[in-house]
Protein backbone atom coordinates (compact mmCIF):
# COMPACT_ATOMS: atom_id res chain seq x y z
CA UNK A 1 0.00 0.00 0.00
CA UNK A 2 1.16 3.41 -0.75
CA UNK A 3 2.39 5.43 2.02
CA UNK A 4 -0.06 8.64 2.77
CA UNK A 5 0.97 11.44 1.10
CA UNK A 6 1.73 14.83 3.18
CA UNK A 7 -0.85 16.99 2.93
CA UNK A 8 0.21 19.60 4.82
CA UNK A 9 3.59 20.94 3.85
CA UNK A 10 4.66 21.73 0.09
CA UNK A 11 8.32 20.67 -1.12
CA UNK A 12 10.04 22.96 -3.87
CA UNK A 13 13.60 22.28 -4.91
CA UNK A 14 15.82 25.23 -4.81
CA UNK A 15 15.97 28.04 -7.53
CA UNK A 16 20.06 28.18 -7.19
CA UNK A 17 21.16 24.94 -6.23
CA UNK A 18 18.30 22.34 -7.65
CA UNK A 19 19.70 19.45 -5.13
CA UNK A 20 18.45 21.46 -2.13
CA UNK A 21 15.26 21.63 -1.66
CA UNK A 22 12.75 24.43 0.06
CA UNK A 23 10.05 23.03 2.43
CA UNK A 24 7.02 25.28 3.12
CA UNK A 25 5.03 24.38 6.35
CA UNK A 26 2.15 25.60 8.11
CA UNK A 27 2.85 27.38 11.35
CA UNK A 28 -0.55 27.56 13.30
CA UNK A 29 -3.31 28.48 13.36
CA UNK A 30 -3.89 25.84 16.08
CA UNK A 31 0.06 26.00 17.30
CA UNK A 32 0.59 27.05 20.68
CA UNK A 33 3.04 29.59 20.24
CA UNK A 34 0.95 31.48 18.06
CA UNK A 35 -1.66 32.71 20.84
CA UNK A 36 -4.35 32.46 19.25
CA UNK A 37 -5.72 31.69 15.66
CA UNK A 38 -2.92 33.20 13.95
CA UNK A 39 -1.42 31.40 10.90
CA UNK A 40 2.34 31.77 8.99
CA UNK A 41 3.37 30.31 6.34
CA UNK A 42 6.88 29.45 6.32
CA UNK A 43 9.65 29.01 3.67
CA UNK A 44 12.56 26.98 4.91
CA UNK A 45 15.98 26.19 3.19
CA UNK A 46 16.86 23.38 5.87
CA UNK A 47 16.26 25.23 9.68
CA UNK A 48 16.88 28.91 7.91
CA UNK A 49 13.50 30.88 6.89
CA UNK A 50 13.62 32.30 3.48
CA UNK A 51 9.77 33.73 3.06
CA UNK A 52 6.93 34.06 5.40
CA UNK A 53 3.90 34.83 4.79
CA UNK A 54 1.09 35.67 7.42
CA UNK A 55 -2.34 35.15 7.19
CA UNK A 56 -5.34 36.79 9.57
CA UNK A 57 -8.92 36.47 10.00
CA UNK A 58 -9.83 33.74 12.07
CA UNK A 59 -11.27 35.42 14.66
CA UNK A 60 -12.43 38.12 12.08
CA UNK A 61 -15.94 39.59 13.28
CA UNK A 62 -16.03 42.57 11.30
CA UNK A 63 -16.71 44.81 14.64
CA UNK A 64 -16.43 48.19 12.12
CA UNK A 65 -19.75 46.54 10.64
CA UNK A 66 -21.26 45.62 14.32
CA UNK A 67 -20.44 49.35 14.90
CA UNK A 68 -22.17 50.90 12.40
CA UNK A 69 -25.39 49.56 13.95
CA UNK A 70 -25.53 50.48 17.00
CA UNK A 71 -25.55 53.87 18.61
CA UNK A 72 -22.54 55.60 20.55
CA UNK A 73 -22.47 54.20 23.85
CA UNK A 74 -23.95 50.97 23.03
CA UNK A 75 -20.45 50.53 21.56
CA UNK A 76 -18.64 50.38 24.43
CA UNK A 77 -18.77 47.05 25.86
CA UNK A 78 -17.68 45.90 22.46
CA UNK A 79 -14.11 47.48 22.73
CA UNK A 80 -13.69 45.70 25.83
CA UNK A 81 -13.47 42.41 23.65
CA UNK A 82 -10.98 44.00 21.71
CA UNK A 83 -7.38 43.34 22.90
CA UNK A 84 -9.23 41.34 26.05
CA UNK A 85 -5.94 41.77 27.79
CA UNK A 86 -6.51 45.69 28.25
CA UNK A 87 -10.13 46.63 27.83
CA UNK A 88 -9.52 49.63 30.14
CA UNK A 89 -7.34 51.43 27.41
CA UNK A 90 -9.78 50.10 24.80
CA UNK A 91 -12.64 51.88 26.80
CA UNK A 92 -10.70 54.68 26.82
CA UNK A 93 -9.67 55.18 23.39
CA UNK A 94 -12.75 54.87 22.38
CA UNK A 95 -14.41 57.61 25.03
CA UNK A 96 -11.58 59.84 24.29
CA UNK A 97 -12.41 59.81 20.23
CA UNK A 98 -16.47 60.05 20.82
CA UNK A 99 -15.47 63.18 23.67
CA UNK A 100 -12.81 64.90 21.41
CA UNK A 101 -16.11 65.16 18.76
CA UNK A 102 -18.40 66.08 21.40
CA UNK A 103 -16.61 68.59 23.18
CA UNK A 104 -17.19 66.90 26.34
CA UNK A 105 -15.46 67.85 29.53
CA UNK A 106 -14.36 64.97 31.66
CA UNK A 107 -13.86 65.95 35.75
CA UNK A 108 -10.76 65.80 37.75
CA UNK A 109 -11.48 63.02 39.44
CA UNK A 110 -12.09 60.64 36.46
CA UNK A 111 -9.15 61.90 34.65
CA UNK A 112 -7.03 60.66 37.81
CA UNK A 113 -9.52 57.08 37.48
CA UNK A 114 -8.59 56.88 33.87
CA UNK A 115 -4.76 57.42 34.13
CA UNK A 116 -4.49 54.28 37.05
CA UNK A 117 -6.90 52.28 35.18
CA UNK A 118 -4.57 52.56 32.20
CA UNK A 119 -1.43 52.54 34.17
CA UNK A 120 -2.69 49.18 36.33
CA UNK A 121 -3.02 47.81 32.54
CA UNK A 122 -0.29 48.16 31.06
CA UNK A 123 1.13 46.65 34.25
CA UNK A 124 -1.33 43.18 33.19
CA UNK A 125 -0.27 43.87 29.25
CA UNK A 126 3.57 43.75 30.29
CA UNK A 127 3.49 40.71 32.57
CA UNK A 128 1.39 38.65 30.31
CA UNK A 129 3.64 39.58 27.30
CA UNK A 130 6.95 38.69 29.40
CA UNK A 131 5.71 35.72 30.82
CA UNK A 132 4.55 34.49 27.62
CA UNK A 133 7.99 35.38 25.98
CA UNK A 134 9.83 33.59 28.73
CA UNK A 135 7.55 30.72 27.97
CA UNK A 136 8.45 30.52 24.37
CA UNK A 137 11.53 30.64 25.29
CA UNK A 138 11.48 27.20 26.84
CA UNK A 139 10.99 27.92 30.39
CA UNK A 140 7.62 26.47 30.61
CA UNK A 141 5.45 27.77 33.04
CA UNK A 142 7.31 28.69 36.11
CA UNK A 143 8.10 32.43 35.64
CA UNK A 144 5.10 32.55 33.16
CA UNK A 145 3.05 31.87 36.55
CA UNK A 146 4.94 33.90 38.55
CA UNK A 147 3.90 36.59 36.19
CA UNK A 148 0.16 35.84 36.46
CA UNK A 149 0.23 35.50 40.07
CA UNK A 150 1.01 39.38 40.14
CA UNK A 151 -1.38 39.63 37.31
CA UNK A 152 -4.20 38.00 39.56
CA UNK A 153 -3.85 40.57 42.27
CA UNK A 154 -5.07 43.48 38.97
CA UNK A 155 -7.78 41.56 38.19
CA UNK A 156 -8.96 41.63 41.26
CA UNK A 157 -8.71 45.28 42.03
CA UNK A 158 -10.34 45.29 38.61
CA UNK A 159 -13.43 43.23 39.43
CA UNK A 160 -13.64 44.67 42.79
CA UNK A 161 -14.36 48.03 40.89
CA UNK A 162 -16.17 46.98 37.06
CA UNK A 163 -17.82 43.61 37.98
CA UNK A 164 -15.60 41.97 35.83
CA UNK A 165 -12.23 40.89 35.54
CA UNK A 166 -11.27 41.60 31.83
CA UNK A 167 -14.51 42.79 29.89
CA UNK A 168 -14.52 46.19 32.24
CA UNK A 169 -16.82 48.30 30.80
CA UNK A 170 -15.89 50.97 32.72
CA UNK A 171 -15.32 53.97 30.56
CA UNK A 172 -18.34 56.58 30.20
CA UNK A 173 -18.12 59.68 27.99
CA UNK A 174 -17.91 62.24 30.05
CA UNK A 175 -16.26 60.44 33.11
CA UNK A 176 -16.84 56.62 34.42
CA UNK A 177 -19.23 54.36 34.90
CA UNK A 178 -19.24 54.45 38.84
CA UNK A 179 -17.31 55.80 42.20
CA UNK A 180 -14.08 53.57 43.35
CA UNK A 181 -15.51 51.46 45.91
CA UNK A 182 -14.61 52.22 49.66
CA UNK A 183 -10.96 50.50 50.27
CA UNK A 184 -10.18 50.62 47.05
CA UNK A 185 -7.67 53.16 46.79
CA UNK A 186 -5.94 51.92 49.65
CA UNK A 187 -5.47 48.44 48.31
CA UNK A 188 -4.34 50.24 44.91
CA UNK A 189 -1.99 51.87 46.83
CA UNK A 190 -0.46 48.41 49.21
CA UNK A 191 -0.51 46.87 45.62
CA UNK A 192 1.67 49.56 44.30
CA UNK A 193 4.09 49.76 47.05
CA UNK A 194 4.55 45.93 46.59
CA UNK A 195 5.09 45.78 43.25
CA UNK A 196 8.45 46.95 42.90
CA UNK A 197 9.55 43.99 44.76
CA UNK A 198 8.01 41.59 42.89
CA UNK A 199 10.16 42.99 39.84
CA UNK A 200 13.12 43.08 41.15
CA UNK A 201 12.89 39.24 42.04
CA UNK A 202 11.44 38.77 38.40
CA UNK A 203 14.86 40.85 36.88
CA UNK A 204 16.66 38.91 39.21
CA UNK A 205 15.56 35.83 37.53
CA UNK A 206 15.45 36.77 34.09
CA UNK A 207 17.58 39.43 32.78
CA UNK A 208 21.29 37.90 33.09
CA UNK A 209 20.00 34.21 32.57
CA UNK A 210 22.33 32.70 30.28
CA UNK A 211 19.89 31.27 28.18
CA UNK A 212 17.50 34.47 27.51
CA UNK A 213 20.37 36.45 26.50
CA UNK A 214 21.83 34.00 23.88
CA UNK A 215 18.43 33.19 22.47
CA UNK A 216 17.26 36.88 22.34
CA UNK A 217 19.97 38.88 22.07
CA UNK A 218 20.59 39.99 18.14
CA UNK A 219 17.39 38.14 17.20
CA UNK A 220 14.70 39.96 15.10
CA UNK A 221 16.64 43.24 14.59
CA UNK A 222 14.37 45.73 13.47
CA UNK A 223 15.98 49.07 12.01
CA UNK A 224 13.91 52.57 13.03
CA UNK A 225 14.13 53.53 9.70
CA UNK A 226 11.82 50.10 9.01
CA UNK A 227 10.11 50.58 12.20
CA UNK A 228 8.81 54.72 11.32
CA UNK A 229 8.17 53.72 7.69
CA UNK A 230 6.23 50.04 8.59
CA UNK A 231 4.05 52.36 11.23
CA UNK A 232 5.12 50.40 14.10
CA UNK A 233 4.20 51.92 17.43
CA UNK A 234 4.35 51.20 21.31
CA UNK A 235 7.16 49.52 23.42
CA UNK A 236 8.06 47.66 19.95
CA UNK A 237 9.02 51.09 18.07
CA UNK A 238 10.66 52.23 21.54
CA UNK A 239 13.18 49.01 21.55
CA UNK A 240 14.71 50.63 18.46
CA UNK A 241 15.56 53.89 19.77
CA UNK A 242 12.34 56.44 18.36
CA UNK A 243 11.26 58.15 21.18
CA UNK A 244 7.72 58.74 20.41
CA UNK A 245 5.08 57.93 23.29
CA UNK A 246 1.70 59.26 23.06
CA UNK A 247 1.82 60.09 26.22
CA UNK A 248 4.51 62.39 25.72
CA UNK A 249 4.24 63.59 22.08
CA UNK A 250 0.63 64.20 21.88
CA UNK A 251 -0.89 64.15 25.65
CA UNK A 252 -4.20 63.36 25.92
CA UNK A 253 -6.59 63.03 29.29
CA UNK A 254 -3.98 64.27 32.43
CA UNK A 255 -0.76 62.72 31.04
CA UNK A 256 1.18 65.80 30.75
CA UNK A 257 0.90 66.45 34.75
CA UNK A 258 3.12 63.19 35.46
CA UNK A 259 6.90 63.10 35.41
CA UNK A 260 7.60 59.88 34.03
CA UNK A 261 10.73 58.47 31.80
CA UNK A 262 10.09 57.09 28.31
CA UNK A 263 12.65 53.93 28.27
CA UNK A 264 13.99 53.48 24.57
CA UNK A 265 15.86 50.37 23.54
CA UNK A 266 19.45 50.20 21.30
CA UNK A 267 19.61 47.67 19.16
CA UNK A 268 15.86 46.89 18.62
CA UNK A 269 16.42 43.07 19.16
CA UNK A 270 14.03 40.84 21.31
CA UNK A 271 15.94 41.64 23.88
CA UNK A 272 15.51 45.36 23.89
CA UNK A 273 11.95 44.61 23.22
CA UNK A 274 11.91 42.59 26.67
CA UNK A 275 13.27 45.13 28.77
CA UNK A 276 11.57 47.95 27.56
CA UNK A 277 8.51 46.41 29.16
CA UNK A 278 10.61 45.21 31.86
CA UNK A 279 11.41 49.41 32.04
CA UNK A 280 7.99 50.59 31.48
CA UNK A 281 6.65 48.54 34.06
CA UNK A 282 8.57 50.57 36.79
CA UNK A 283 7.57 54.00 35.21
CA UNK A 284 4.17 53.25 35.16
CA UNK A 285 4.74 51.76 38.93
CA UNK A 286 6.05 55.45 39.23
CA UNK A 287 2.76 57.29 37.56
CA UNK A 288 0.36 55.17 39.60
CA UNK A 289 1.97 56.46 43.09
CA UNK A 290 1.87 60.06 41.77
CA UNK A 291 -1.80 59.78 40.94
CA UNK A 292 -2.84 57.79 43.83
CA UNK A 293 -1.04 60.75 45.55
CA UNK A 294 -2.72 63.74 44.05
CA UNK A 295 -6.15 61.60 43.56
CA UNK A 296 -8.47 64.69 44.58
CA UNK A 297 -12.13 64.24 45.19
CA UNK A 298 -15.13 65.36 43.46
CA UNK A 299 -17.47 64.12 40.39
CA UNK A 300 -16.75 61.28 38.20
CA UNK A 301 -19.39 62.34 35.50
CA UNK A 302 -19.03 65.52 33.39
CA UNK A 303 -22.17 67.10 32.24
CA UNK A 304 -23.58 64.96 29.07
CA UNK A 305 -26.41 65.13 27.62
CA UNK A 306 -28.89 61.77 27.63
CA UNK A 307 -28.47 61.48 23.74
CA UNK A 308 -25.01 61.64 22.15
CA UNK A 309 -25.49 62.57 18.66
CA UNK A 310 -22.01 64.19 17.14
CA UNK A 311 -22.27 66.66 14.17
CA UNK A 312 -21.83 65.53 10.72
CA UNK A 313 -18.23 65.39 10.40
CA UNK A 314 -15.43 62.95 10.86
CA UNK A 315 -12.63 62.67 13.77
CA UNK A 316 -9.88 61.17 14.53
CA UNK A 317 -7.94 60.22 17.75
CA UNK A 318 -5.74 57.99 19.45
CA UNK A 319 -4.19 57.10 22.58
CA UNK A 320 -0.99 55.03 23.43
CA UNK A 321 -2.71 51.53 24.12
CA UNK A 322 0.11 49.37 26.32
CA UNK A 323 0.35 47.58 22.39
CA UNK A 324 1.02 50.70 20.31
CA UNK A 325 -1.30 53.53 19.15
CA UNK A 326 -4.31 52.82 18.97
CA UNK A 327 -6.86 54.85 16.92
CA UNK A 328 -10.61 55.45 16.51
CA UNK A 329 -11.26 57.19 13.46
CA UNK A 330 -15.10 57.45 13.06
CA UNK A 331 -17.81 59.08 10.62
CA UNK A 332 -20.13 61.06 11.87
CA UNK A 333 -23.92 61.87 9.82
CA UNK A 334 -25.69 63.22 12.44
CA UNK A 335 -27.36 60.64 13.67
CA UNK A 336 -26.90 58.27 16.65
CA UNK A 337 -24.86 56.20 15.18
CA UNK A 338 -21.65 56.29 13.88
CA UNK A 339 -21.45 56.39 9.74
CA UNK A 340 -18.45 55.01 9.85
CA UNK A 341 -16.37 53.43 13.13
CA UNK A 342 -12.80 52.12 12.24
CA UNK A 343 -9.93 51.06 14.61
CA UNK A 344 -6.55 51.39 13.97
CA UNK A 345 -5.28 48.41 15.65
CA UNK A 346 -1.76 47.86 16.90
CA UNK A 347 -1.65 44.76 16.87
CA UNK A 348 -2.49 44.63 13.21
CA UNK A 349 0.43 46.90 11.91
CA UNK A 350 2.98 46.00 14.37
CA UNK A 351 3.22 42.80 12.01
CA UNK A 352 4.08 44.40 8.72
CA UNK A 353 7.37 43.84 9.99
CA UNK A 354 7.30 40.51 10.76
CA UNK A 355 8.40 38.99 7.61
CA UNK A 356 11.21 41.33 7.41
CA UNK A 357 12.41 40.25 10.90
CA UNK A 358 11.85 36.54 10.58
CA UNK A 359 13.40 35.93 7.18
CA UNK A 360 17.63 34.96 7.80
CA UNK A 361 16.63 33.49 10.94
CA UNK A 362 15.93 29.88 12.30
CA UNK A 363 12.72 28.77 12.93
CA UNK A 364 13.00 28.25 16.40
CA UNK A 365 13.43 31.83 16.36
CA UNK A 366 10.49 33.02 14.48
CA UNK A 367 8.56 32.27 17.88
CA UNK A 368 10.70 34.37 19.79
CA UNK A 369 10.07 37.14 17.23
CA UNK A 370 6.68 37.09 17.10
CA UNK A 371 5.80 37.04 20.95
CA UNK A 372 8.39 39.75 21.65
CA UNK A 373 5.82 41.79 19.17
CA UNK A 374 3.06 41.17 21.63
CA UNK A 375 -0.57 40.67 19.24
CA UNK A 376 -4.00 39.57 20.50
CA UNK A 377 -6.06 38.16 17.82
CA UNK A 378 -9.00 40.14 19.09
CA UNK A 379 -7.89 43.26 18.10
CA UNK A 380 -6.12 42.22 15.12
CA UNK A 381 -8.82 40.48 13.47
CA UNK A 382 -10.99 42.59 15.06
CA UNK B 1 -0.44 72.85 9.28
CA UNK B 2 -1.15 75.35 6.45
CA UNK B 3 -3.04 73.91 3.69
CA UNK B 4 -3.51 76.85 1.49
CA UNK B 5 0.35 76.72 0.08
CA UNK B 6 -0.22 73.00 -0.49
CA UNK B 7 -3.04 73.98 -2.46
CA UNK B 8 -1.11 76.32 -4.43
CA UNK B 9 1.73 74.32 -4.98
CA UNK B 10 -0.37 71.67 -6.14
CA UNK B 11 -3.93 72.94 -8.27
CA UNK B 12 -5.64 70.12 -8.49
CA UNK B 13 -5.62 69.72 -4.76
CA UNK B 14 -9.43 70.37 -3.21
CA UNK B 15 -10.30 71.41 0.32
CA UNK B 16 -12.63 68.85 1.86
CA UNK B 17 -14.34 71.76 4.10
CA UNK B 18 -16.20 69.18 6.10
CA UNK B 19 -13.00 67.17 7.64
CA UNK B 20 -10.39 69.41 7.14
CA UNK B 21 -8.64 67.74 4.57
CA UNK B 22 -6.94 67.74 1.50
CA UNK B 23 -9.00 65.22 -1.27
CA UNK B 24 -6.21 64.66 -3.98
CA UNK B 25 -6.96 62.79 -7.39
CA UNK B 26 -5.65 59.43 -8.04
CA UNK B 27 -2.77 60.15 -10.43
CA UNK B 28 -1.35 62.51 -8.45
CA UNK B 29 -1.47 61.35 -5.13
CA UNK B 30 1.71 59.33 -4.72
CA UNK B 31 3.46 62.79 -5.66
CA UNK B 32 1.55 64.83 -2.95
CA UNK B 33 2.79 61.82 -0.67
CA UNK B 34 6.06 62.32 -1.30
CA UNK B 35 6.30 66.06 -1.14
CA UNK B 36 4.60 65.70 2.53
CA UNK B 37 7.03 63.31 3.72
CA UNK B 38 10.37 64.34 1.90
CA UNK B 39 10.32 68.25 0.94
CA UNK B 40 7.35 70.03 2.18
CA UNK B 41 9.06 70.80 6.02
CA UNK B 42 6.45 68.83 7.77
CA UNK B 43 8.20 65.55 7.59
CA UNK B 44 5.15 63.35 7.66
CA UNK B 45 7.18 60.43 7.81
CA UNK B 46 4.39 57.74 10.18
CA UNK B 47 0.96 57.13 8.16
CA UNK B 48 -0.90 56.17 11.12
CA UNK B 49 -4.22 54.85 9.55
CA UNK B 50 -5.73 54.43 6.09
CA UNK B 51 -9.61 53.96 6.72
CA UNK B 52 -12.28 53.43 3.55
CA UNK B 53 -15.90 55.34 3.70
CA UNK B 54 -18.79 53.97 1.37
CA UNK B 55 -20.82 57.06 0.74
CA UNK B 56 -24.51 55.63 -1.21
CA UNK B 57 -25.78 57.97 -3.79
CA UNK B 58 -28.66 60.08 -2.18
CA UNK B 59 -30.90 62.74 -2.75
CA UNK B 60 -30.70 66.14 -1.32
CA UNK B 61 -34.05 68.55 -1.15
CA UNK B 62 -33.38 72.03 -2.40
CA UNK B 63 -35.62 74.67 -1.82
CA UNK B 64 -35.81 77.94 -4.18
CA UNK B 65 -38.05 80.78 -3.06
CA UNK B 66 -39.79 82.43 -5.85
CA UNK B 67 -41.29 86.11 -5.37
CA UNK B 68 -44.93 85.48 -4.66
CA UNK B 69 -43.88 83.06 -1.46
CA UNK B 70 -44.37 79.90 -3.47
CA UNK B 71 -41.72 77.56 -2.71
CA UNK B 72 -40.14 75.27 -5.41
CA UNK B 73 -38.39 72.00 -3.95
CA UNK B 74 -35.71 70.49 -6.33
CA UNK B 75 -34.40 67.18 -5.65
CA UNK B 76 -30.87 67.29 -6.08
CA UNK B 77 -28.83 64.23 -6.82
CA UNK B 78 -26.08 63.45 -5.54
CA UNK B 79 -23.57 59.95 -7.05
CA UNK B 80 -22.38 57.74 -4.37
CA UNK B 81 -18.79 57.73 -4.04
CA UNK B 82 -16.30 55.59 -2.06
CA UNK B 83 -13.01 57.63 -0.54
CA UNK B 84 -9.37 56.56 0.92
CA UNK B 85 -8.49 58.53 4.27
CA UNK B 86 -4.96 58.62 5.02
CA UNK B 87 -3.99 60.27 8.48
CA UNK B 88 -0.65 61.15 8.60
CA UNK B 89 1.80 62.39 11.58
CA UNK B 90 5.22 63.23 12.14
CA UNK B 91 7.14 61.28 14.38
CA UNK B 92 10.87 63.37 14.17
CA UNK B 93 9.36 66.47 15.12
CA UNK B 94 6.04 65.06 16.72
CA UNK B 95 3.27 66.82 14.27
CA UNK B 96 0.56 65.91 12.81
CA UNK B 97 -2.31 65.53 11.79
CA UNK B 98 -2.63 65.96 8.16
CA UNK B 99 -5.48 63.90 6.22
CA UNK B 100 -5.58 62.94 3.06
CA UNK B 101 -8.26 61.71 0.80
CA UNK B 102 -8.92 59.55 -2.07
CA UNK B 103 -11.97 60.31 -3.97
CA UNK B 104 -13.58 57.44 -5.97
CA UNK B 105 -16.32 58.44 -8.08
CA UNK B 106 -16.66 54.90 -9.74
CA UNK B 107 -18.31 53.41 -6.65
CA UNK B 108 -18.82 49.93 -8.40
CA UNK B 109 -15.62 49.24 -9.09
CA UNK B 110 -13.41 51.79 -7.31
CA UNK B 111 -9.67 52.12 -8.14
CA UNK B 112 -7.50 54.03 -5.98
CA UNK B 113 -3.50 54.54 -6.28
CA UNK B 114 -1.46 52.40 -3.01
CA UNK B 115 0.90 54.33 -1.12
CA UNK B 116 2.53 51.43 -0.09
CA UNK B 117 5.87 51.83 -2.08
CA UNK B 118 5.95 55.08 0.00
CA UNK B 119 4.60 53.82 3.11
CA UNK B 120 5.16 49.96 4.12
CA UNK B 121 2.13 50.89 7.17
CA UNK B 122 -0.25 50.51 4.30
CA UNK B 123 0.69 47.08 3.35
CA UNK B 124 -2.00 45.30 5.42
CA UNK B 125 -4.36 48.34 6.19
CA UNK B 126 -4.86 49.20 1.93
CA UNK B 127 -5.18 44.83 2.08
CA UNK B 128 -8.43 45.35 4.59
CA UNK B 129 -9.87 48.47 2.75
CA UNK B 130 -9.68 45.93 -0.45
CA UNK B 131 -11.19 43.00 1.24
CA UNK B 132 -14.27 45.15 3.04
CA UNK B 133 -14.94 48.04 0.53
CA UNK B 134 -13.59 46.18 -2.77
CA UNK B 135 -11.29 49.42 -3.85
CA UNK B 136 -8.62 48.04 -5.90
CA UNK B 137 -4.71 49.52 -5.29
CA UNK B 138 -2.95 49.73 -7.95
CA UNK B 139 0.70 49.56 -6.96
CA UNK B 140 -0.45 47.61 -4.34
CA UNK B 141 2.08 44.31 -4.66
CA UNK B 142 -0.09 42.25 -2.37
CA UNK B 143 -3.21 42.73 -3.23
CA UNK B 144 -4.94 40.07 -1.33
CA UNK B 145 -8.15 39.59 1.10
CA UNK B 146 -6.92 40.06 4.58
CA UNK B 147 -9.69 39.09 7.08
CA UNK B 148 -12.60 37.30 4.60
CA UNK B 149 -11.54 34.01 2.93
CA UNK B 150 -10.50 34.35 -1.00
CA UNK B 151 -13.78 32.27 -2.19
CA UNK B 152 -16.02 35.01 -0.11
CA UNK B 153 -17.10 37.49 -3.12
CA UNK B 154 -18.70 40.19 -1.89
CA UNK B 155 -17.57 43.26 0.50
CA UNK B 156 -19.29 43.09 4.01
CA UNK B 157 -18.30 47.14 4.76
CA UNK B 158 -20.14 48.39 1.38
CA UNK B 159 -22.87 50.57 2.90
CA UNK B 160 -25.70 48.35 0.45
CA UNK B 161 -23.89 44.72 1.41
CA UNK B 162 -26.62 42.22 1.93
CA UNK B 163 -25.55 39.04 3.73
CA UNK B 164 -26.34 35.98 1.58
CA UNK B 165 -29.05 33.90 2.67
CA UNK B 166 -27.37 30.40 2.12
CA UNK B 167 -27.28 29.67 5.64
CA UNK B 168 -27.99 25.85 5.91
CA UNK B 169 -31.06 25.76 8.36
CA UNK B 170 -31.55 23.41 11.21
CA UNK B 171 -34.45 21.71 10.44
CA UNK B 172 -36.85 22.76 13.12
CA UNK B 173 -40.84 22.65 13.62
CA UNK B 174 -40.96 26.28 12.40
CA UNK B 175 -42.82 25.98 8.86
CA UNK B 176 -41.00 29.30 7.46
CA UNK B 177 -37.61 27.98 8.50
CA UNK B 178 -38.34 24.58 6.56
CA UNK B 179 -39.15 26.65 3.70
CA UNK B 180 -36.80 28.46 3.42
CA UNK B 181 -34.15 25.55 3.66
CA UNK B 182 -36.10 23.74 1.29
CA UNK B 183 -35.42 26.91 -0.94
CA UNK B 184 -32.06 27.34 -0.35
CA UNK B 185 -31.35 23.41 -0.95
CA UNK B 186 -33.11 23.41 -4.60
CA UNK B 187 -31.57 26.67 -5.52
CA UNK B 188 -28.26 24.86 -4.93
Amino acid sequence: MDAPKPRDFKVYPHEDDPGRNILEIAMGPHHPSTHGVFRMDAKLDGETIVDLVPHFGYLHRNHEKLGEDLPYPAIMPYTDRLDYLCSMTNNWAYAHAVESMLDIEVPERAEYIRVIMAELTRLVNHMMLVGFFINDLGAIGTPLLYALREREKILDLFEWVSGARMMCNYFRFGGLRNELPPGWVEACQKLVDEFPAFLDEYEDLLNENEIIIARSQHVGVLSKELAINAGVTGPVLRACGVDYDLRKADPYGIYDRFDFRIPLGEVGDCFDRFMIRMLEMRESISILKQALKDLPDGEIMGKVSKTIKPKAGESYSRIESPKGELGFHIVADGTVNPYRYRIRPPSLINLTVLKDLCIGHKLADTIIIFGSIDIVLGELDR
Amino acid sequence: MDIDALLKRFPALQRDEKSDAVIAPCDIVMEVAEFLKKDSGYELDYLSNVSGVDYLPKEEKEELKKEEGEVETKIKEIPGYMEVVYHFYSMKNKGGLFVLKQRLMDRESPVAMSLMPLYRSAEFQEREVYDLFGIKFTGHPDLRRLFMWEEFEDFPLRKDYKEPDDYEYEPTAHDTVLEKSEANKSNK
